[in-house]
């Protein structure tokens, strides 16, 4: 074990209540985030994990609730008020623009960063160049960083799921986050991408110092990375605490083993 | 059919707007007349119309829900029946053998256009498929007109013309569009109920959820869609028919399919009672705009007045008056 | 010299980034800019400089427009003729106002007009998407040409609804409109801008805007998730598309026809630069003009065919079939490849780079 660099809490969930229509998403949620550490969510299929990452970053408005994050508390995010403000994210389902290269992909990511108008842009001289060229250098930092050089200028509609994978996970890096959410970054992979996967994220949580908020199915992954775990069921919190103690949680049992009634 | 909240505000206040500018307008400018039994007989004549506009955005509708294909080539559907079936009729045909010869020439062209154009096309981009149809429709103008030729042609059913008077002779209504819209009201919901109580209908209620999920469960997409669009292909026909008999066989009918499109965005692409709404209200819109509005900005509104209304519904609901809502997940 | 990249090592990512990054491609787009500026201008004859590659280079102008707005921002638009019109009108209001003014600077005004005009037709789109727009779009359309149509201040009240434009020069006394204009001067001028534009075009696609676009069209949620503004990226796309379309519809109202009627911009026109950029390919600056070349040549080749094959055919007859060879074809071109002309080059390159060696 590594010595952990966790700081002062970043983000603050407090009581956040979704529904569509009749349905209740998320019940009374309530956690926080802190500094650089990996937080996890898990729980069944339907618990309202990806819904809880969508309120996170805006994409969702929650009926009840707070979310305070840079000491701003407010009853919901906004879309691109979280990209600005350094939430990043990946997709469950792959979430990448398919008529693009990779590099195009990961170019796109740092949008927020380019300044040139778009005269600037259309005579291409001066600071769109320049603005151009810098990004690229970064940009090709986090390909070199995620193996990818040899896919750098494939279409990425045509390259299989694993790269997409790890595509979309450059994208959400190119924006230098503070704060990262993977959803299930791993889910249909196999092992050896998998275990390719759990180094990238150890080693951008340790390098850049990003904090990732991390929704993934396979417990084993989940318990080895995770500073501190969120279960979920049916929009319900069940617990939420380090791996060691959700394990032992009689209600997490219950809920993914089972209980007789 | 279930119609929820914001389309009831909607639609009251859509008939209290229809009721009120004409009357406001009719009271500030002196060159528009305003009468009670005047108004009520524009706007009768507007719905009626309107149903007119309804059996084209019909064939529309169908398409659209069974196959998501946009179809633009509907219009020139309702040319090319109209146009076979007063030729076949001038080659000395009777009429009900040469509607019947018709409708035989409509199935063989459903059959023709999936074999050659659908079926190669099949998973492309919707707008892959659009384009398409718009190929389709330049074809069957041609074709059409190439063998029929193009000059304007009479197409006479013995339906009367002449204006009846109702109400005490306050209100003049057209008997023809009496008489049209009835023919379009039976064929809608013959068509409605096709659709809810026959094993076909239940097959293309289905393929229109989820072709993949159709397809899983035995329904085969091939013979589904040749179905639609050879009912498509009739509703084209009697589309034909009366717009034919009403302005005469010429290639102007192609172009009212135009007029089916803020139809079709006004109700949404997928619903059948939309369609049949949505009519009527860009009918009675425009009929109602033309004579109370149009006169005070310089007349001739009728080529976009019922897209901007369509315009201003869909900035209360994009998807249309009875389009489902989306809800988009990530 | 065989057509390959392998040996060219690029040593600074602004050569990685330049438009054309191998060798051989840059020789030949040289190559057809010294033909279009040099070869085509001595040998063609008047007919073919006037009838041919002045609608050709116009109408791919709008082809390139329309190209940024659907294929690039994937927002479909048939509102492309209201948007020429727009652009040949103010270009006429504001010839006829301020004489004095260059005619270059008369083309960058009426197009930054059309662009306005873009941006009010634009701002449905951020609710609505797809079909719903594209009929949308048609209201545009038909608004638009009404309006020309109807208000005689747009004419400055002809009686016939047409507008006649002045004669002007560029560097010095070279006619480009008007009577003493030389169909040379006329294609020098109009290829000029048309390549110009082209550029443009081509450096905004490859930057971040050109991006932003391209994330809107394949997954607007995603591309706002990640920051991208809707609206701002939407109201661009809309902006310089029209932008260019109202060039366009300058060139062809002043440089081409040199006189013109709304009806020259009507729905037809929008769907005919549809067809260009769908047969030539989306989302390509060469489709564009692929797609354009296709559409302008087709048509005069079809109604030449028969006399040439010797067939005496009425007219008339040959106007309906032209309308359904054009409706087959594109039905045909759709199947063999719908990824237009554009894909179909790309395609040549990539097998040409490995030739004669299959893999």
């Amino acid at each position: 074990m590594y010595e952990r660099n966790i700081g002062e809490v970043v983000l603050e969930v407090k009581n956040i209540s979704l529904s569509f229509g009749a349905m209740r998403v998320l019940n009374n949620i309530s956690f926080n985030v802190r500094q650089g550490e990996i937080r996890s969510i898990i729980g069944p299929n339907g618990a309202g994990k990806s819904s809880m990452l969508n309120v996170l970053n805006g994409f969702y408005h929650p009926q009840e609730g707070t979310i305070t994050y840079r000491g701003e508390t407010r009853s919901q995010m906004k879309v691109h008020k979280a990209a600005e403000q350094g939430i990043a994210r990946t997709f469950q389902n792959i979430a990448l623009f398919k008529g693009m290269s990779t590099l195009d992909n990961i170019m796109t990511g740092r949008n927020l960063k380019i300044k040139a108008n778009i005269l600037q842009q259309a005579i291409y001289w001066g600071k769109a160049q320049r603005e151009e060229i810098e990004h690229r250098k970064k940009v090709e930092g986090i390909i070199d960083f995620l193996e990818i050089q040899a896919i750098r200028k494939t279409p990425v509609g045509r390259l299989p799921y694993g790269m997409q994978k790890r595509v979309e996970l450059g994208r959400a890096l190119a924006a230098e986050p503070e704060i990262l959410l993977l959803d299930e970054p791993m889910a249909g992979m196999n092992v050896e991408e998998k275990e390719d996967m759990s180094r990238f994220v150890l080693d951008i949580n340790d390098e850049f110092g990003t904090t990732i908020i991390l929704i993934e199915h396979d417990m084993g992954v989940v318990m080895d990375l995770s500073d501190r775990v969120i279960v979920l069921d049916y929009g319900l919190q069940l617990a939420d605490g380090s791996p060691d103690e959700v394990r032992s949680n009689q209600k997490v049992i219950d809920a993914y083993l089972g209980v007789a009634h | 059919m279930r119609i929820e909240r914001d389309v009831m505000y909607i639609f009251i206040a859509t008939l209290f707007l229809m009721v009120a500018i004409p009357w406001v307008t009719g009271q500030l400018s002196e060159e528009i007349f305003f009468e009670w039994p005047f108004f009520f007989e524009v706007a009768i004549g507007g719905l009626l119309a309107g149903v007119m506009y309804s059996l084209v955005a019909l064939g529309f509708v169908l398409i659209f829900k069974a196959s998501g294909v946009f179809n633009f080539a509907q219009g020139a559907m309702v040319l090319f029946s109209a146009l076979t079936l007063v030729g076949l009729n001038e080659l000395g045909l009777p009429m009900w053998l040469a509607i019947v010869m018709t409708l035989v020439v409509m199935l063989i062209l459903a059959v023709v256009i999936e074999r050659v154009v659908l079926r190669p096309l099949v998973n492309q981009e919707h707008i892959i498929l659009f384009m398409a149809t718009i190929g389709i429709t330049y074809f069957l103008d041609g074709f059409g007109q190439t063998i029929w030729g193009s000059e304007v042609k009479i197409l006479d059913l013995g339906i009367p013309s002449e204006p009846g008077f109702y109400f005490d002779g306050k209100i003049l209504i057209n008997d023809f569009d009496l008489i049209a819209a009835l023919i379009a009201g039976v064929l809608v919901i013959t068509l409605a109920l096709f659709f809810q109580y026959t094993r076909i209908g239940r097959a293309l209620r289905a393929v229109a959820d989820d072709h993949q999920a159709a397809l899983s469960v035995g329904i085969p997409l091939k013979h589904i869609w040749v179905i639609v669009w050879a009912v498509a292909g009739i509703v084209a026909l009697v589309a034909g028919i009366m717009w034919g008999s009403k302005l005469g066989v010429q290639f102007s009918l192609a172009l009212i399919a135009l007029k089916a499109l803020p139809v079709l965005i006004l109700g949404g692409f997928t619903s059948v009672p939309g369609a049949i709404v949505g009519g009527l209200i860009i009918g009675a819109g425009e009929k109602i705009a033309e004579v109370f509005i149009a006169p005070l900005i310089g007349g001739g509104i009728e080529d976009w007045f019922a897209y901007m209304l369509a315009l201003a519904f869909l900035v209360f609901r994009p998807q249309g008056l009875f389009g489902e809502k989306i809800i988009e997940r990530v | 010299m065989i057509y390959r990249e392998a040996g060219e090592f690029k040593t600074s990512y602004q050569k990685d980034q330049a438009i054309l990054s191998i060798r051989q491609d840059n020789w030949f787009m040289w190559a057809i800019m010294a033909i279009a500026f040099l070869v085509i201008p001595v040998i063609s004859s008047e007919y073919w400089l006037g009838t041919i590659m002045l609608p050709f280079l116009i109408l791919s102008l709008a082809a390139l427009g329309l190209n940024v707005l659907t294929g690039y921002a994937g927002q479909l638009s048939l509102g492309t003729g209201g948007f020429m019109a727009t652009g040949a009108f103010a270009a006429y209001k504001i010839a006829i106002a301020f004489p004095e003014l260059h005619i270059v600077v008369v083309m960058l005004m009426s197009g930054l007009i059309a662009a306005g005009v873009g941006i009010l037709f634009g701002i449905p789109s951020l609710r609505i998407k797809g079909f719903y727009l594209a009929v949308a779009t048609l209201a545009s359309q038909f608004f638009l040409i009404w309006m020309f149509n109807k208000f005689g201040w747009f004419t400055n009240y002809s009686s016939s609804g047409v507008i006649s434009a002045p004669p002007m020069t560029v560097f010095g006394d070279n006619f480009v409109t008007g009577p003493y204009a030389t169909p040379v001067a006329k294609y020098l001028f109009t290829l000029s801008l048309v390549v110009f534009f082209a550029l443009m075009t081509k450096n905004l696609v490859r930057s971040n805007i050109g991006r932003e676009w391209m994330a809107v069209r394949d997954m607007d949620i995603a591309a706002e998730i990640i920051g991208i503004k809707m609206l701002p990226t939407k109201l661009k796309a809309f902006a310089y598309s029209s932008f260019l379309c109202g060039i366009a519809g300058a060139l062809w109202a002043f440089v081409h026809t040199g006189s013109v009627e709304p009806l020259a911009f009507d729905v037809n026109r929008s769907f005919q630069i549809l067809f260009m950029i769908i047969i030539g390919g989306l989302g390509s600056i060469m489709g564009a003009f692929l797609g354009a070349a296709f559409i302008v040549l087709l048509p005069i080749f079809l109604s030449n065919a028969p006399a040439m094959f010797g067939f005496n055919i009425s007219v008339d007859l040959i106007s309906h079939i032209e309308f359904m060879v054009f409706g087959a074809l594109i039905i045909f071109f759709l199947i063999v490849e719908p990824h237009g002309l554009a894909r179909l080059w790309q395609i040549l390159k990539e097998k040409l780079r490995l030739w004669p060696f299959p893999y």
